[in-house]
C-alpha cells in the first residue's frame, strides 16, 4: 500500500515494530506494525476486542509489550509508565474521563502536571492554549457543572499543556452531538497543522473518512490493512475490520402499530443526587409493534428515565406510568415484570448481570416467576433449561449455563441479557444502549431481536447515544436533553442536523428555555 | 526478578478451599514459634495442643458442646454476610438470648412442665432478634453503619446482664456470688451421650446447618440475598429489596445467637453468670469466614474453633501457658485466612525487574 507522498523521506514521530502482547485468555496484539508521521492524523480502526486499547496502553506506557520495539522520533525507546510517556510528549484523552467532579478545571489540570505550579499560572496557561485552539473553557468552573463535551475539552487541554508530539484520542466522539463532533475535528486539524501527530481510535468509519489521512485496521489482534480512508469505501474498510460482509438486518416495516402498551404522562422527578439530572414533564406513549428511539448525549436524564420506567425508582402517583392501561408507577421492578415490562440496563456487568455467577443464576436474576421458583425454592433444572434456551436461540458463544457471566465477551453477554428479557415475552421492552461496546455481528443480532419482538406486537423503547442505530431500528425518535423530552419525529422525517440541535437542548415544545441543560453547544 | 500480584481471569475455585487450609498451616507455624519462645519443644507442644483435647469420650463431648453454639451462630451470621450485611453483634444477641431464656427459666422453671425449655428457645430467639433488629432498623431508616451499631450494642447487652445478675437475679443462697439460682431440670437440655456434657443443643446446631444450606443454596430468598451481597446494582435492577436483605440478614444472625445463648445457660452452665459467653459471638465471625460462609464448611470450622478453645485450657494446664493464647491463635488464624484469600482473585507472578504498571484505570493522573 503506497503511503501519502508527504511521509516519504521524513522521520516517523512514532514507529511500532512487531508489537505483541498476550493475556492469559487472549493474544491481544500479534506482531503489530504502525507508523505515524509528524502532523499526521492516523486512525486505528477495529471492533471491540480487536486490540486497539491494548496497543494504545502500550504506547502510553501502561502496559509492557511481550515483544517488539517502540521507536520515538526514530530512536528506540522503552516507555515504562504514563509519566514517562508524557515526558516524551505523548498525551492521551481517554474515553472515560478521569476528572474530579468537585474540583475546578484549573485544579484538575494542575493535578496532572508533572511540576507544581501556582493555580494562577495554570489558569493563564489554560486560557492561552484554549484560545489558540478554539477550546473555550473557564478555568475556575467546577467539573460537575460541565457537559460531557466540555469535559472532553478539559481533557484535551490537559494533554495539550504538556506540548505533546502525539495525542491519542480514544473513541472521542461517542459522547458528543454531531455538531460537537464537527468542532472537535476543526480543533484536531489545527493541532495537526501545528505538527502534532494524532492517533484517532474509533470504530465509526464515516468519521475516520472525514478526518484521517491514514488508517491502520486491526482484527483479532493483527493488522489486517493500512489504507487511506479518504479513498476507500466504508464497505471495503468494514470488510477489513470484520472479515466478512456486513449483513443487513431484515425488518418487516409493514407492521401496523396496535393499541397503546406503555405511556408516561407528565413525569417530573427531582434528581436524587447532586450530579443527577432532574426530569421535567416527560410524556410519551408507545403502541404495540412500535419502536420509539430516545436520542441524546449521555447524562441528560437517560439513566433517571430508565430507572423510572424499570421500577428502580418508584413513584408516588401510580397513574404517571401505565402499562397496557394499568397504573404501574408505584410498582417495583419485579411487579412491573409480572405485568409485562422488561428492561435491559446499559451497564452489563454491574447491573444486567453478575460477573462471578454462572449464566444459569444470571438467568434467574429477572426470571424468578412461577416457572423457575416453586414454594420459595429454585427449580434448578428449569432455570438451567431456560439459560440453555437463551444461549441457543440468541447465539451466545463462549459458554454454557455453568459459565460465569464475566468470562463472556461483551457482545455475547449482551446477547444473553437481551435474550433473557425477550424470551420472557414482554409486552413492553425498555433497552438502554443495546449495542454499546458490542462487536458488529452481535450488534446486528441484537437489533434484529428487537425488531422481531416488535413484529410480535410488543412496544419497544430504545435509549441510545448512537444515532445510526436509532435511524436503523426506530419508528419514531425523540430527543432527551436536560431532563426534558422533545416531541417525537416519525420515520421518514429523521434529520440528523435537527436531532443534533435538539440534543444540545434546543427544541420546540418546551415552553421554557432548558436552563438546566447540561449540554452546551460546543 | 520481582514478584507481583496478577489478577486472575476468574476467581480460583481451588483457592477458595485451599486458603483455609493454608491459614491453618500457617497458624500452626506461628504456634510452634510461640511455643519455642516459651521454652517448649515446638512439635510435641503443638501435638499436645491439638490432640489432647480429643483424648477421651468426655473430651469429644466437650468439643461438640462448644462447637454447637459456634456453628449455630456462624450459620446465622453467614446468611447476613452473604448479603453484605455485617452483623458483628452476635455476642450481644447471644446475651439477649440468655436474658430472655433466663427470665423464662427462673420464672416458670421451678413450677413448669416440659414446655419450659421450648419456651426458653423461642424466648431466646425473640431476644436475639430484637437486639439484632435495632441495627437493622437504624440501617434501613437512617443508613447507620450496622458494623458500628451492632458492635456497640454488645457492650450494652453485657451491662444489662451484669445488672440483672448483680441485682434482681442474684441467687439468695449463692453466698453473694454474682450468679443466678441454678436452673430447674425442666429448663435444661437433656444429655445426648452418657458420661459427657454433650446435650440436645447440638441437634439444634445440626438443624441450623441443614436449614442454612437449604436457604442459601436452594431457596429463591437465598439467591436474592446472594445477589444483593455481590452486586447492589444488579439487585436493584432485578427488584430485590436491599432493605429486606438487611432485615433477613440481621435477624437470621440474631435468632441464631439468641438460641445459642439459651443453649449455654440450659446446657453446660445450668446457671446464669455475668460472663455467659466466652466470646462465642465474636469467634463465630471467624468460624463463618473460615467455613467460606457455607453451612457445611462452617460445620468443620466450628469444630476446629472449638478445638482451639479446649486447647487453650490444655495450654494452661499442661503447657504452662495462659489460656488467652486461644484468642491469640484465633486472631492469627483470621489474619492468615484474609491474607491467603487474596490468592483467590490474584496469583503470584514472577517477572523480570521492570517497573510495575497498574492493570486498569491508571489513567496517567
Amino acid at each position: 500500500m503506497p503511503l501519502p507522498e508527504a511521509d516519504l523521506g521524513r522521520q516517523f514521530r512514532l514507529e511500532l515494530r512487531g508489537i505483541s502482547k498476550s493475556y492469559p485468555a487472549v493474544r491481544a496484539n500479534d506482531r503489530i506494525d504502525l507508523t505515524v508521521a509528524p502532523g499526521e492524523i492516523h486512525a486505528v480502526v477495529g471492533e471491540n476486542g480487536a486490540g486497539k486499547s491494548t496497543l494504545m496502553k502500550i504506547i502510553y506506557g501502561m502496559v509492557r509489550p511481550d515483544a517488539g520495539d517502540v521507536l520515538w522520533n526514530g530512536r528506540e525507546t522503552q516507555i515504562s509508565s504514563p509519566a514517562e510517556a508524557q515526558r516524551l510528549g505523548i498525551g492521551m484523552v481517554f474515553q472515560h474521563f478521569a476528572l474530579f467532579d468537585t474540583l475546578t478545571v484549573a485544579e484538575n489540570i494542575a493535578l496532572a502536571l508533572p511540576e507544581k505550579l501556582p493555580l494562577k499560572t495554570v489558569a493563564t496557561r489554560i486560557v492561552e492554549v484554549a484560545s489558540r485552539y478554539g477550546l473555550p473553557v473557564d478555568p475556575g468552573r467546577h467539573i460537575y457543572t460541565m457537559s460531557v463535551g466540555e469535559r472532553q475539552r478539559v481533557e484535551i487541554i490537559r494533554s495539550l499543556l504538556q506540548k505533546p508530539g502525539l495525542l491519542i484520542m480514544d473513541e472521542p466522539t461517542s459522547v458528543l452531538t454531531p455538531q460537537a463532533v464537527d468542532t472537535l475535528f476543526v480543533t484536531l486539524r489545527e493541532l495537526a497543522a501545528d505538527g502534532c501527530s494524532i492517533l484517532y481510535i474509533s470504530h465509526k468509519l464515516d468519521e475516520i473518512r472525514a478526518l484521517c489521512e491514514r488508517a491502520t485496521i486491526l482484527r483479532g489482534g493483527k493488522v489486517t490493512g493500512v489504507c487511506d480512508p479518504r479513498r476507500e469505501s466504508s464497505n471495503a474498510m468494514a470488510r477489513m475490520m470484520i472479515g466478512a460482509e456486513i449483513q443487513a438486518i431484515s425488518s418487516a416495516r409493514t407492521v401496523t402499530a396496535g393499541s397503546e402498551r406503555i405511556a408516561i404522562r407528565n413525569l417530573s422527578l427531582p434528581a436524587s443526587d447532586p450530579f443527577g439530572t432532574t426530569l421535567s414533564e416527560i410524556s410519551l406513549s408507545i403502541r404495540g409493534g412500535e419502536v420509539l428511539g430516545i436520542a441524546g448525549v449521555s447524562g441528560n436524564g437517560q439513566q433517571e428515565l430508565l430507572a423510572a420506567l424499570s421500577g428502580e425508582t418508584v413513584l408516588a402517583d401510580p397513574k404517571v406510568i401505565t402499562i397496557d392501561g394499568k397504573p404501574a408507577a408505584h410498582l417495583d421492578p419485579r411487579q412491573r415484570r409480572a405485568i409485562g415490562l422488561s428492561s435491559v440496563p446499559e451497564d452489563r456487568l454491574g447491573r444486567g448481570a453478575i460477573p462471578s455467577l454462572p449464566l444459569s443464576d444470571n438467568a434467574l436474576l429477572t426470571n424468578g416467576g412461577a416457572d423457575s421458583v416453586r414454594g420459595g425454592f429454585i427449580r434448578l433444572d428449569k432455570v438451567k433449561a431456560f439459560a440453555e434456551r437463551c444461549i441457543a436461540e440468541f447465539g451466545v458463544r463462549g459458554g454454557n449455563a455453568d459459565t460465569p457471566a464475566g468470562s463472556l465477551s461483551g457482545g455475547n453477554l449482551q446477547k444473553f441479557i437481551v435474550g433473557r428479557e425477550i424470551l420472557q415475552a414482554p409486552g413492553v421492552l425498555v433497552v438502554a444502549q443495546p449495542t454499546w461496546g458490542v462487536d458488529v455481528g452481535a450488534a446486528i443480532a441484537i437489533r434484529q431481536a428487537i425488531l422481531d419482538l416488535r413484529a410480535k406486537g410488543a412496544a419497544v423503547l430504545v435509549i441510545s447515544e448512537e444515532l445510526d442505530e436509532l435511524f436503523e431500528i426506530a419508528d419514531r425518535i425523540a430527543v432527551i436533553a436536560g431532563g426534558r423530552l422533545s416531541a417525537s419525529v416519525p420515520r421518514g422525517q429523521f434529520d440528523r442536523d435537527a436531532i443534533g440541535l435538539s440534543m444540545s437542548g434546543q427544541f420546540a415544545g418546551s415552553s421554557t428555555p432548558p436552563e438546566a441543560s447540561r449540554v452546551h453547544s460546543v | 526478578m520481582s514478584i507481583r500480584f496478577e489478577l486472575r481471569a476468574q476467581p480460583s475455585k481451588t483457592m477458595v478451599w485451599l486458603s483455609p487450609i493454608m491459614a491453618i498451616a500457617l497458624t500452626c507455624c506461628v504456634a510452634m514459634v510461640i511455643f519455642a519462645l516459651a521454652g517448649l519443644e515446638p512439635v510435641s507442644a503443638l501435638a499436645t495442643f491439638i490432640f489432647s483435647p480429643l483424648a477421651d469420650l468426655y473430651s469429644v463431648g466437650e468439643l461438640l458442646i462448644k462447637a454447637a453454639p459456634l456453628i449455630l451462630i456462624a450459620v446465622g451470621l453467614a446468611i447476613g454476610f452473604r448479603a453484605g450485611v455485617w452483623n458483628v453483634g452476635g455476642e450481644g444477641q447471644l446475651i439477649l438470648g440468655v436474658i430472655f431464656g433466663g427470665f423464662i427459666a427462673l420464672t416458670y422453671g421451678p413450677t413448669g412442665g416440659i414446655w419450659v425449655l421450648p419456651a426458653m428457645v423461642v424466648g431466646g430467639a425473640i431476644g436475639g432478634a430484637l437486639w439484632a433488629g435495632i441495627p437493622a432498623f437504624l440501617r434501613t431508616h437512617f443508613n447507620a453503619n450496622e458494623i458500628l451499631t451492632s458492635l456497640m450494642l454488645n457492650y450494652v447487652a453485657q451491662l444489662w446482664l451484669s445488672y440483672l445478675i448483680f441485682g434482681p437475679w442474684r441467687d439468695p443462697a449463692g453466698f453473694n456470688f454474682p450468679q443466678s439460682a441454678p436452673l430447674a431440670p425442666s429448663a435444661l437440655f437433656p444429655t445426648l451421650i452418657d458420661g459427657t456434657r454433650a446435650n440436645a443443643s447440638i441437634l439444634i446446631a445440626l438443624v441450623a446447618v441443614g436449614l442454612g444450606w437449604a436457604l442459601m443454596s436452594k431457596s429463591f430468598v437465598g439467591f436474592q440475598l446472594k445477589v444483593t451481597g455481590l452486586s447492589e446494582g444488579a439487585a436493584k435492577y432485578a427488584g430485590f429489596s436491599a432493605k429486606r436483605a438487611v432485615w433477613i440478614g440481621m435477624l437470621a444472625g440474631g435468632v441464631a445467637a439468641g438460641i445459642a445463648g439459651v443453649g449455654e445457660i440450659a446446657g453446660p452452665l445450668g446457671q446464669i453468670f455475668p460472663t455467659a459467653s466466652p466470646g462465642y459471638g465474636y469467634a463465630a465471625i471467624i468460624v463463618a469466614f473460615l467455613g467460606r460462609l457455607n453451612p457445611i464448611g462452617i460445620l468443620f470450622s466450628g469444630l476446629l474453633m472449638s478445638l482451639l478453645y479446649l486447647s487453650g485450657d490444655v495450654a494452661q494446664m499442661s503447657l504452662g501457658l495462659p489460656s488467652s493464647i486461644t484468642g491469640l491463635f484465633q486472631g492469627t488464624l483470621l489474619f492468615f485466612l484474609l491474607t491467603a484469600d487474596v490468592l483467590i482473585h490474584y496469583r503470584l507472578a514472577l517477572e523480570p525487574a521492570r517497573p510495575l504498571y497498574r492493570r486498569e484505570a491508571s489513567n496517567g493522573l
